[in-house]
């Protein structure tokens, strides 16, 4: 396992040094929040709140994962892990690790944001929120992990990466915007069929990538 | 069985189909004439989930054996996949508009389709994107395999969206009388071996693209 | 004699094309060989094939006895893998950059040892600088000290001498000529017939992905071969 926290702690120390990762998905997430703002009175319409928190959550999201793959092509520095005697799964894993981290910091960095502009009372809702976060953001990881290394391979990267992520995690986009609806609209009767979706999803793709990950990381 | 066999076989079997749902079955009590829309809408979509855990599979056969016909049975299917989605979506929405009086709503069966839908053109736009044909083969068929995974998955969000939209009752129906059962299953069986021949011809189709393309790279060489 | 290398029937195929046939090589220990071959040629397929880097379509490879389809992670302990991209990161310094593949190999990540290393490769002054601040030579530098760290018995060197100035060259012919001294084998492609047979005991020629030549590098035929294969070849 030492290899897999190695490389946690690597790309950790490497966004500590130039902030990349968390600075561009921060600022990218804060102007959806600002441009739905502007775009939607949601004073009538509390239903589009979730809705909106969630875009930005994604677009950020899609933005944190092309930078972490960039981050391992340039060098070349994904050969070099995969010279290291580490099975391609626990690459894969340490992987999803390190996306996980930046786009959770960035995430709760624009939620606060999001109640502001939104009216919303930091209370108790908000911890819920961030539970919901976690789960929602740990399936979108998974398989955006497996699909930016995917897109790595092509010619045209940071274009088809949302074309086949968008598809794919609609399902969390769902499950996540309705569980957020029903935390901020009180109801939360049946919130957990919503949360075990999201488990579900988190299992189906960690295990799927881990499996499969020798086949997407070879020359 | 041979194509030739299938495309005969289908040339019989859609027009007797037609005369199934048009002329044989009875008219349906509330929705009226429109309701036949059914006997092509159901077998269509159901074929579409054939070409997902076709999809799927081969590009998991494929991930096992290597062998590139798996690709190429995927890749067909996958083509396939896009037709059917989108002419159930058609003829999703073509119901809507006289039943519903609007072209489209967040029904659980038509969000699948969509769902389905992106997944199936992703994956195509994925292969335009990847110009070696053993990479192309083995990425997207890691993507096809785990876009198949999704579909029970988004089966199981379009339940969610339901518990928060009306549960709108499509094309799908309640309980059907005998004979608009035998007239939807004379559409499937048409459907079926209409599909069958489609993806046959494909493949055959593919083979013969690939070996151009495989002379093209020899002549450039 | 224990192998370094054992080669039997290794080929690779892209789709329709076959970048590689049956290669059938053994090259024992302690041996400096020089794999020459126009580009496209295969050398660079073998050679990623060797370090586990890619799956090969067929045959069998074994590294220091290890079967590297059956064992991968073992094999890799063995071998290390230099091209002419470092593999190091920019935003690290060439110290944090060594700890880390230290850590990556589960070896002893310890100051001392790694300031050694670096100051073989003579950047023990710039432990600390960050790699984007380097030049090529230098960044090629910290990349033979990342070969070296896991002490492996196998190092496959792909054209590493592109873009080095003559100053890194020299020290890279001393750093090759230490290890082979030291009983490792070295495998290294290049394009510069010179700089090859300089220290090779092996010379190897690989055409159209197949291995047309394997003999002593101080033969003779081995000089008629090249400008057979790799000199005259280009017009074809």
């Amino acid at each position: 396992m030492r290899p897999v926290f190695a490389i946690i702690h690597k790309d950790i120390a490497i966004e500590f040094r130039n902030k990349e990762s968390i600075s561009s998905m921060l600022w990218f997430g804060l102007l959806v929040l600002v441009i739905f703002s502007f775009s939607f009175d949601t004073s009538d319409a509390e239903g589009i709140k979730p809705g909106i928190l969630w875009v930005a959550f994604s677009f950020a999201g899609i933005l944190g994962l092309n930078r972490s793959l960039s981050m391992e092509s340039d060098n070349d520095c994904l050969q070099g892990l995969l010279l290291a005697p580490m099975d391609r799964g626990d690459l894969y894993l340490a992987k999803v690790a390190g996306n996980f981290v930046f786009t959770f910091a960035a995430e709760m960095i624009i939620l606060p944001v999001f109640a502001v502009m939104q009216h919303l009372h930091f209370d108790l809702k908000l911890l819920w929120i961030v539970g919901i976060t976690i789960a929602g953001t740990l399936g979108f990881v998974s398989i955006g992990t497996t699909l930016s290394m995917i897109s790595a391979h092509t010619r045209m990267k940071e274009v088809i990466l949302p074309i086949l992520q968008i598809p794919m995690t609609l399902p969390v986009i769902i499950a996540a915007v309705t569980s957020t609806g029903m935390v901020l609209g009180e109801d939360t009767r049946g919130i957990s069929f919503p949360l075990s979706l999201l488990g579900v999803f988190s299992i189906v793709y960690l295990t799927a990538s881990y499996l499969i990950f020798e086949y997407v990381v070879e020359e | 069985m041979k194509r030739q066999t299938l495309a005969v076989l289908s040339l019989v079997m859609i027009p007797v189909a037609l005369y199934f749902a048009i002329i044989y079955a009875p008219t349906e009590a509330t929705m009226g004439h429109i309701q036949r829309i059914l006997y092509f809408h159901v077998p269509q979509a159901v074929l579409s989930y054939t070409s997902a855990i076709i999809l799927g599979l081969a590009s998991l056969m494929y991930l096992i054996k290597g062998d590139l016909k798996w690709d190429r049975l995927a890749y067909c299917s996958a083509e396939l996949g896009v037709l059917f989605t989108a002419t159930t979506l058609v003829s999703g929405m073509i119901w809507a508009r006289p039943v519903w009086n609007t072209w489209w709503e967040w029904d659980t069966r038509l969000t699948l389709q969509l769902m389905l839908g992106l997944l199936f053109v992703g994956y195509h736009m994925l292969r335009s994107y990847l110009p070696e044909r053993e990479k192309r083969a083995r990425l997207s068929t890691v993507f096809g395999f785990l876009a198949m995974l999704d579909v029970p998955i988004n089966y199981l969000s379009t339940r969610i969206q339901e518990q928060h939209h009306p549960v709108v009752l499509g094309p799908g129906g309640g309980g059907m009388e005998p004979s608009m059962q035998l007239a939807l299953l004379i559409s499937m069986i048409a459907f079926g071996i209409l599909y069958a021949y489609l993806l046959a011809q494909r493949i055959a189709i593919a083979k013969v693209e690939e070996e151009v393309e495989y002379m093209e790279q020899v002549v450039h060489a | 004699m224990k192998l370094a290398l054992d080669s039997q029937t290794i080929g690779k195929t892209f789709g329709h094309f076959t970048a590689l046939g049956d290669v059938t090589i053994q090259i024992p220990r302690g041996e400096f060989v020089a794999l020459f071959g126009r580009n496209g040629a295969g050398k660079t397929t073998f050679l990623k094939i060797a370090a586990t880097l890619m799956r090969p379509t067929r045959g069998t490879l074994f590294v220091e006895g290890i079967d590297i389809r059956k064992e991968p992670e073992q094999a890799r302990r063995q071998i290390g893998f230099l091209s002419h991209n470092t593999f190091i990161y920019r935003d690290l310094s060439a110290l944090q950059n060594l700890k880390f593949f230290c850590r990556l190999y589960g070896v002893d990540d310890s100051n001392d040892r790694l300031l050694g290393l670096l100051e073989r490769v003579g950047l023990w002054r710039r432990a600390n600088d960050t790699v984007r601040s380097f030049s090529r030579g230098l960044q090629q530098r910290v990349g033979i000290a990342r070969v070296l760290l896991h002490d492996p018995s196998l190092i496959l060197l792909d054209e590493p001498y592109t873009g080095l100035d003559a100053q890194a060259t020299v020290m890279l012919n001393e750093v090759l000529d230490e290890i082979v001294k030291s009983g490792r084998t070295v495998i290294l492609t290049t394009h510069d017939l010179e700089q090859g047979l300089r220290a090779a005991t092996r010379a190897l020629i690989i055409d159209r992905g197949k291995v047309v030549l394997s003999s002593r590098a101080g033969d003779p035929e081995v000089r008629e071969a090249y400008s057979r294969h790799i000199m005259n070849g280009a017009a074809r």
